[in-house]
């Protein structure tokens, strides 16, 4: 029995408040969704026109709704770590430092990997294929596959609370030596591991698909220089994805093969050298703040040409200061760790490397800003989001620079300082962009725009939220507290901070509340929001060329482009739109490989995390033949006819 | 025309995913380059490489990437009969190969040389080793492709398949020239 289910004993069950807590209310929860789904006879609906679907832009929907589920649970998880750090002041807190530090952990991992990454992957899938003009994107298999590895990922990370054992209690980045398992050594770790690699390998399977979609799919006189900025971010993250996760998953192997195997990569003793996981995890790890960051800024560009009537200014610069940003970040990585002890000319060189990447990064805010001079400025929800950036990101800018120089960094490094910045980096750069994309083309997706007035009080509260839960951290930054502190004294005086900062917690969260709202109220008033030209903002790139919500097949006829914002182009001619001759369109099939391989890949990671060898086994067979039998599958396309093209596209009523 | 062009993708992407993989030695490239003294009480490079034995290894695996690209040649000739004796050949030589790496392996495990011995060990292990599960990847898409061909003619299908393998089989190649020389030779 014992051998039968490895590490995996009744022990290891649930019996902490928090992960019984969280097994009945995940357990509860996905009962509930099962009896709705037969209630309402959806399953079939579900699986056909969701789960099994090809079409990117249902992938990148489902995307943002599994990441928006993660957000709670990152959410969840701050707070309770802001409720214990005021606790903290006058005692113990509520939390034991084990189950403090894990839920850090978790926290900083769910944000970036299964948040801000799923969020962006989404708005990718959606928006770049319909801003080049083009159906799909290169491998529609791939970038199914690459969704459900996401998934897969995202249910391990949360699997322990209904199997038990634990979450690394190490930090997001499970530095070595501490997660090796000489000082690691429950599940906690592996869990980490399994889910990172699991969904990374999502990540650089759909960074593959983007480079070879935005190389070679793009509509017909779409150049490079009239791509519009959102895909030239894209195209650079992408890069990015592909230059480092590598280094990740790699990193992540070794550290693996130190605990499963006992080998001495990082270990202390035998010859490891435990810096050098240091050195591997940030050049994967810086590199992918810019991952993040990069189409946050695409976003930005799109939102305000067309909110402020006028064409991005200097649409060449900018395409320098992204090319120039997406090599830069390749070489900053060692300013994370100032203080390993590097020789003084190492820290100068990273250093001055890290304040010139502060240069193009300014050029792109210059160039927003000077877009808006003498526009027809609309004050509308993703332009607020685009505003409340400029401010926040410059302020972050600023700390970060400071950080950048080595004798600072000496002073705050691993303090709230350094929390708080890429928190303002991360919330204030990356999330607002998310949001701002999300308001902005929500109306494309679904036919109808999101409620104005609750999005607007959702960017105040989130705007002031953000300033009176940070700016508290900066200053207790300086006064010495450390990342992840879970006690202190009282006669410190830092409980206040911490209290005002709990505050903004709040406020952020009635953000959200407002969000949730603006979601709910939209949906029930759909129809006083509806817009059914397709165009609901006076767009100026391909996306609002065709109808919201897109047809399957996206475009009817694909776009020829002659300019820059090629769709505003075309309304300026003013041409009435000749009625085409419709052609046969060939798109691919759905397929439920990728739920089966990801599925495998899940019990794999699972079965690893608990030594449990005859089921990883299995997993390995499961995946080796679900690849062949899909290999094997030649009939993966269908067609869909020209004249049921044309009734769909009669019913618009553009051609003159 | 469509298929050109879905071709143009297969091989771009294809590409990318081998530039991906190239990271990933690269990283245990560094790895060994920083581990490579850290013997501790294990023995050093110098005292266990067999460096006539690696020889013939490498001779082995560039013979199979000169087989492999024979296969292709014949394959874009039409030729069947030719096709299967080229890519015969090529899963024989890669085979000898594996099986070479693996008793290597197992000399040095059975004299107690284990990956657990020292830090140089473990980079050294999982760096051959790498490259030993790409070769067994490919042994096994190689009699994947063999299976396919017996059912079918050779079309176009046929080739791409053919041209993306010869590339992962010349790729492997590549590393294995590196490991030789960075590995073997500087010990």
């Amino acid at each position: 029995m014992e051998d039968l289910f490895g590490k995996l004993t009744l022990q290891a069950l649930p019996h902490e408040w928090f992960t019984i807590g969280g097994a009945i209310s995940m357990t509860a929860g996905g009962l509930g969704a099962i009896l709705l789904l037969t209630y309402l006879k959806r399953w079939k609906w579900l699986w056909t026109e969701w789960l099994t679907s090809t079409d990117p832009k249902k992938i990148g929907v489902m995307y943002i709704t599994v990441a928006v589920f993660m957000l709670f649970r990152g959410v969840l998880d701050a707070v309770l770590l802001w409720l214990h750090q005021v606790l903290a002041g006058g005692g113990q807190g509520y939390l034991t430092a084990d189950h403090f530090q894990q839920i850090s952990t978790a926290h900083g991992v769910i944000m970036v990997f299964f948040v801000a990454m799923g969020l962006l992957f989404g708005l990718m899938n959606i928006i770049v294929p319909l801003q080049i003009g083009a159906r799909d994107l290169a491998f529609p298999f791939l970038n199914s596959l690459g969704f459900w590895l996401y998934v897969a990922g995202a249910i391990l990370i949360n699997i322990f609370f209904v199997f038990g054992g634990e979450f690394a209690a190490t930090g997001w980045l499970a530095i070595a030596p501490l997660s090796g398992l000489e000082f690691s050594p429950g599940v906690g770790v592996d869990y980490w591991i399994w889910s990172l690699q699991i969904s990374g390998l999502g990540t650089l399977i759909g960074g593959i698909n983007f480079i070879v979609t935005i190389l070679k799919m793009r509509a017909p006189g779409m150049t490079l220089m009239r791509m519009p900025l959102f895909v030239w971010t894209t195209l650079c993250s992408m890069i990015l994805v592909v230059s480092v996760f590598p280094i990740l998953t790699m990193t992540i192997i070794l550290l693996n093969l130190d605990r499963l195997l006992g080998m001495h990569f990082f270990t202390t003793g035998f010859g490891g050298n435990p810096m050098m996981y240091t050195n591997l995890i940030w050049m994967w790890g810086h590199p992918e703040v810019y991952i993040l960051i990069l189409p946050a800024f695409g976003i930005y560009s799109e939102i305000v040409a067309t909110f402020s009537g006028k064409r991005l200014f200097g649409y060449t610069t900018a395409v320098v200061a992204v090319v120039a940003v997406t090599l830069l970040s390749t070489l900053v990585w060692l300013h994370h760790f100032f203080t390993m002890g590097a020789d003084a000319n190492v820290n100068a060189f990273f250093g001055i490397m890290t304040m010139i990447i502060a240069i193009p990064t300014g050029a792109q805010i210059f160039n927003w800003i000077a877009t808006m001079y003498k526009g027809k400025i609309r004050l509308t929800t993703p332009m607020l989001w685009f505003l409340g950036f400029v401010a926040t990101f410059t302020f972050g800018g600023m700390a970060g620079v400071m950080l950048a120089i080595p004798p600072i960094d000496y002073q705050v490094h691993n303090s709230l300082f350094l929390v708080a910045h890429f928190h303002t980096m991360a919330i204030g750069g990356a999330l607002f962009g998310l949001f701002a994309g999300i308001s902005y083309w929500f109306p494309k997706v679904f036919g109808f725009k999101l409620n104005e007035k609750l999005g607007q009080y959702a960017f105040w509260c989130w705007l002031v939220g953000f300033f009176t839960s940070f700016v508290p951290l900066y200053i207790l930054g300086f006064m010495g507290v450390t990342r992840r502190l879970d006690t202190y004294d009282p006669s410190t005086g830092w409980q206040f901070l911490f209290l005002i900062s709990l505050l903004g917690a709040g406020i952020i969260a009635l953000g959200i509340g407002f969000q949730l709202l603006q979601i709910a109220v939209s949906i029930l008033k759909r129809k006083e929001n509806q817009n059914t030209t397709g165009d609901p903002w006076d767009g100026r790139t391909l996306e609002w060329s065709t109808s919201s919500p897109p047809p399957s097949y996206s475009f009817a006829v694909i776009p020829t482009v002659d300019d820059r914002d090629a769709f505003w182009t075309m309304k300026q001619a003013g041409k009435p739109i000749s009625k085409p001759i419709f052609v046969d369109i060939h798109a691919p099939k759905n397929t439920a490989s990728g739920i089966y391989i990801s599925a495998f890949a899940l019990i794999i990671g699972f079965s690893l995390v608990w030594h449990i060898f005859w089921l990883t086994v299995l997993g390995f067979l499961g995946v080796i033949i679900t690849v062949i039998v899909r290999t094997f599958n030649d009939d993966t396309e269908y067609t869909i006819s020209a004249s049921e093209i044309a009734k769909n596209e009669e019913k618009r009523g553009i051609y003159g | 025309m469509v298929e050109h062009k879905n071709n143009d993708k297969t091989f771009l992407g294809f590409w990318i995913y081998l530039m991906t993989d190239l990271i990933m030695f690269a990283v245990l490239f560094a790895t060994f380059a920083v581990l490579r003294n850290n013997t501790f009480t294990g023995p050093s490079g110098e005292e266990i490489f067999n460096l006539p034995f690696v020889l013939a290894e490498t001779l082995i695996l560039l013979t199979s990437s000169f087989t492999c690209g024979l296969a292709v040649l014949a394959a874009r000739k039409g030729d069947k009969k030719q096709l299967y004796s080229w890519l015969l050949g090529t899963l024989f030589l890669g085979f000898a190969f594996l099986f070479m790496e693996l008793s290597e392996f197992q000399e040095l495990i059975h004299e107690g040389y284990t990956w657990t011995k020292s830090a140089f060990l473990s980079s050294y292990f999982t760096l051959i080793g790498t490259h030993g599960l790409h070769i067994a990847v490919g042994l096994f898409w190689l009699i994947i492709l063999l299976i396919k061909l017996s059912t079918s003619e050779i079309n176009s299908s046929i080739i791409r398949k053919l041209t993306l393998f010869s590339l992962f089989w010349h790729f492997l190649d590549i590393v294995w020239i590196f490991i030789f020389s960075i590995v073997y030779l500087i010990a």
